[in-house]
């Protein structure tokens, strides 16, 4: 019984989709939402070593490494706009955000 | 075999602790179970031969990304039960998704195969011999310097924009101001007064 590429890509691709059904199940609640948005990166990072593992090329491991520093900002800027917007209206649930109309 | 048995507990516990992030009712607990994930992630990393990003993954998500939310979890003065409600609604919506989405990347996972000239055609092929830290090091100032860079400026606009979002003067507050500390002379700074003795100023 040997791991292979399949392995690997099935636990990210299921990873994946909890990110997904997790941003469905939590509407109300950004930080969750968030934490959702950086389970679907760690899905895709998985995805690019095992790729770069099994074709003995590091460029996939140089893009993980990539997706882990916008994965670090993203996190950084969605928190310190969700601390801005609690302080202006009190609140960070999803359909309260509305001020732009959009 | 013993990689294969790491490879199974890793993987399920990471998946398990997926599904407690987006499912446990307290956002704390939620962010402790993305911690584990991160960590059995790493664990595979490791099981891939990716040592260097596996002890990345641990300094950066578990050392930053996750100290952050649980920071801002608990500053946050919210009342996570009333946004709960209304979960179960969206149960059978996003349980749809999730399953659509599951079946299509069950579908491409079933039916590719990689193509034997990429193989041989690799961008920086591993070297044997060296670590894989090594390796990395070895490409990544040099080939990719210009992708290094750019993560640099990433981080670089992150951390302004973070601080320029959550930054606020509050008013009441003495601060220094060296401008007009430095523009004082001795006339503006210094009144002399003739005391006499025995009386106060």
């Amino acid at each position: 019984m040997t791991i292979g590429l399949s392995h690997y890509l099935t636990v990210a691709a299921i990873l994946f989709t909890i990110g997904i059904f997790g941003i469905f199940l939590n509407r109300k609640n950004v930080i969750v939402i968030m934490m959702s948005i950086e389970l679907m990166l760690l899905a895709v990072n998985i995805n690019l070593v095992a790729f770069s593992a099994a074709l003995h090329d590091l460029v996939g491991q140089v893009f993980a490494l990539l997706i882990l520093t916008v994965a670090a900002g993203e996190a950084a800027i969605g928190l310190a706009i969700l601390v801005t917007y609690f302080r202006n209206r009190g609140s960070i649930a999803v359909e309260d955000i509305n001020l732009m109309k959009g | 075999m013993i990689a294969a048995l790491f490879f199974y507990l890793f993987a399920s516990v990471a998946i398990a602790s997926a599904v407690m992030v987006i499912s446990s009712r307290n956002p704390v607990h939620s962010v402790l179970f993305l911690i584990l994930c991160f960590f059995n992630a790493a664990g595979l990393f490791i099981l891939l031969g990716a040592e260097f990003l596996a002890m990345i993954l641990v300094v950066v998500y578990v050392g930053a990304v996750a100290v952050l939310f649980l920071f801002v979890v608990m500053m946050l003065d919210v009342d996570f039960v009333e946004l709960r409600q209304g979960m179960l609604n969206y149960l059978p919506f996003g349980g749809t998704i999730g399953l659509i989405v599951l079946l299509e990347l069950a579908l491409v996972l079933t039916s590719w195969a990689i193509a034997p000239e990429s193989i041989t055609n690799a961008a920086s092929p591993s070297t044997s011999g060296v670590s894989n830290t090594e390796a990395l090091g070895q490409i990544l100032y040099t080939k990719y310097v210009y992708y290094f860079q750019a993560a640099g400026l990433v981080l670089l606009v992150a951390m302004i924009g973070a601080i320029v979002l959550t930054l606020r003067h509050k008013q009441g507050v003495k601060r220094q101001d060296v401008s007009t500390q430095v523009a004082r002379n001795p006339a503006t700074a210094i009144e002399i007064r003739k005391v006499e003795p025995g009386q106060g100023v």
